[in-house]
């Protein structure tokens, strides 16, 4: 199973050895023929999915419930500025 | 923009929902909480903590997609679109993809053609689906950081695209305004640009005129009102034009609006699409919608504004234009009925709401809503003059009076002794006055001067106020100089 392990790293941003590359090339490369041989189940019977339970519309009441979380999760976060979230610098790209 | 070119516009317009509770949690979307007030669990991205979908959500999406004659599809999903980027805690949107709510659709602009006449449009829409708005990040003043409030993140919004069916920047403001109407007069939403509830991004590029292919386009962002969008594509449509005509390409690209500059200026480069690798979000089932369910919506809504303007075009005998203006608010026409209800005169009142009304309430910068003159108290105003107690001259003046103080006309009237002279006699004197003072102009006019009348009626509006009845004193001027 062929694929571009440059792009994918890329995507993940996450950077990779030339070992660490041809490691993962095949590694992911064994996983993707795996579930390439789904493709031989006839599957012309089957109709269309795209969730593995069969249930269809659930929705939640548009009622406010409030959470008191918020507190907690900031004083977890690897860093914070008073009552916001502090991150790196981004740059969008 | 020569005439060799032309351009070609689709605008990305972002609609908050108007709900309680975010799309798939149950915080609040109330704007200017504290930061980080509204979140829980899922909109925090916590592991272990799964969606579910408001389904006031879906009900009001599925709502703007029957106002705008859309395909509303049967079977709907969500799906993840994954990029990077700290206004995410998921690092992935819950959106839709390939089963997006609303399909294709279409709405009505109605744009001034050349000739100065008014013509219709229909612009296409290509999709509307809903998704979860992201955070909000705050870089000014701050070294090397950003500060994350994740209050927004999870709230519904409604991603309405359009067609690239607009052909200049008044075609995209005249989509714009036709499109909020709709939202508001659905009440889907506040459509507030201020803080945040409607957004616009525009997609611009020029092709020489007749040609069927696409030119490279750009995206444009940080449009913060109407008026912008249309400086923005404006400017833009000038400087591809101006690039392409030197001799240069168009790249693709996205822009930012700088609204102090006047241009925009170069983001991020498009050249590579983004690779967001869409798949089914697993955690929210799959959605069936039947057609009883969108039967039973379409039954709620209201009438919309093209239709309530062809009704004013029909019932009351109104312009395009006047009824054009009158359905933009749901408001404004609401009170345009109610007006005519106390009296019919559609025209007058369709003319004192837009020219004197609507300043005096923005001087004051008041919805019709909070209007101080009641429409039933403007009706009693064009009564006023229709039977001659005030001319209009004298209304102009009641009108602020009332704005004021809240008063009914007839009740200005009364107190400021600015009831109209109808008095015959009276007339006659004053009359007997002004033609005694100018026989120039009599003479003027018995020499075949029929504007010097005009004039002598206006001397005599001077010399009462404008008490007179213009009518009356044009009718005793006539007689008195015979000719």
């Amino acid at each position: 199973m062929s694929f571009e392990i440059e792009k994918v790293a890329e995507l993940a941003r996450i950077r990779l050895t030339p070992d660490e590359k041809n490691k993962l090339q095949s590694d992911l490369g064994a996983i993707l023929g795996y579930v390439e041989k789904l493709k031989s189940v006839d599957t012309s019977q089957v109709s269309e999915t795209s969730h593995v339970m069969d249930l269809t519309n659930v929705f939640r009441e548009d009622k406010v419930l409030p959470s008191d979380v918020s507190a907690a999760v900031l004083r977890a976060a690897p860093d914070r500025d008073g009552k916001f979230f502090r991150v790196p610098k981004t740059v969008e790209r | 923009m020569t005439t060799v070119y032309e351009a070609v516009i689709g605008l990305e317009v972002h609609v908050q929902l108007d709900t309680h509770s975010k799309i798939f949690c149950a915080c609040s979307t109330k704007f200017g909480s504290e930061p980080n007030a509204n979140t829980c669990p899922v909109c925090l991205g916590l592991p272990g903590s799964l969606p579910v979908l408001n389904g006031q959500a879906l009900h009001l999406a599925v709502k703007v997609g029957i106002a705008l004659n859309c395909e509303i599809s049967k079977r709907l999903k969500f799906d993840r679109k994954n990029y990077f980027y700290p206004d995410l805690p998921k690092a992935y949107q819950i959106s839709q993809f390939d089963q997006p709510v609303n399909g294709a659709g279409w709405l009505l602009i109605e744009t001034r053609s050349e000739d100065g006449s008014w013509k219709e449009k229909k612009i296409g829409i290509h999709r509307a689906h809903l998704e979860e708005d992201a955070g909000k990040l705050l870089h000014e003043g701050i070294e090397g950081a950003s500060l994350v409030d994740f209050n927004r993140a999870g709230v519904p919004l409604l991603e309405i695209v359009s067609d690239p069916d607009l052909s200049s920047p008044e075609e995209a403001y005249a989509y714009l305004t036709s499109l909020k109407a709709i939202l508001q007069y659905l009440e889907v939403s506040d459509c507030n640009m201020e803080e945040g509830s409607l957004r616009c991004d525009a997609n611009v590029s020029i092709r020489k005129r007749g040609d069927k292919n696409l030119g490279t386009k750009t995206e444009i962002k940080n449009l913060n009102s109407f008026k912008n969008v249309q400086r923005a594509i404006q400017y833009e449509i000038e400087r591809q034009t101006e690039l392409v005509e030197g001799g240069g390409r168009v790249i693709q690209e996205t822009r930012l609006w700088n609204d102090v500059k006047a241009q925009t200026f170069v983001m991020r480069s498009k050249e590579q699409a983004h690779d967001y690798r869409y798949f089914p979000e697993p955690d929210l089932v799959p959605l069936t919608i039947e057609s009883a369910a969108i039967e039973a919506i379409r039954k709620e809504l209201p009438e919309l504004p093209a239709a309530k303007a062809a009704r004013f075009r029909k019932d009351y005998g109104l312009g395009d234009y006047d009824a054009s203006v009158l359905v933009q608010e749901k408001a404004l026409a609401a009170y345009f009925e109610q007006a005519i209800k106390a009296h019919a005169n559609a025209k007058m009142i369709s003319n004192w709401m837009q020219s004197e009304l609507l300043a005096l309430l923005n001087s004051k910068k008041l919805a019709i809503q909070s209007s101080p003159v009641s429409a039933q108290a403007l009706a009693g105003l064009v009564a006023l003059i229709e039977s001659g107690t005030i001319s209009g001259k004298i209304a102009k003046d009641v009108l602020p009076v009332m704005f004021e103080t809240g008063q009914t006309a007839q009740e200005v009237v009364r107190e400021k002794g600015w009831v109209q002279v109808t008095d015959e006699s009276l007339i006659e004197t004053i009359a007997d006055k002004i033609i005694a003072d100018n026989s120039q102009s009599v003479q003027d006019y018995r020499a075949g001067k029929k504007q010097a009348l005009g004039f002598l009626v206006g001397q005599m509006m001077k010399a009462s106020q404008g008490k007179v009845n213009p009518k009356l004193a044009n009718e005793v001027l006539a007689r008195k100089i015979g000719v």
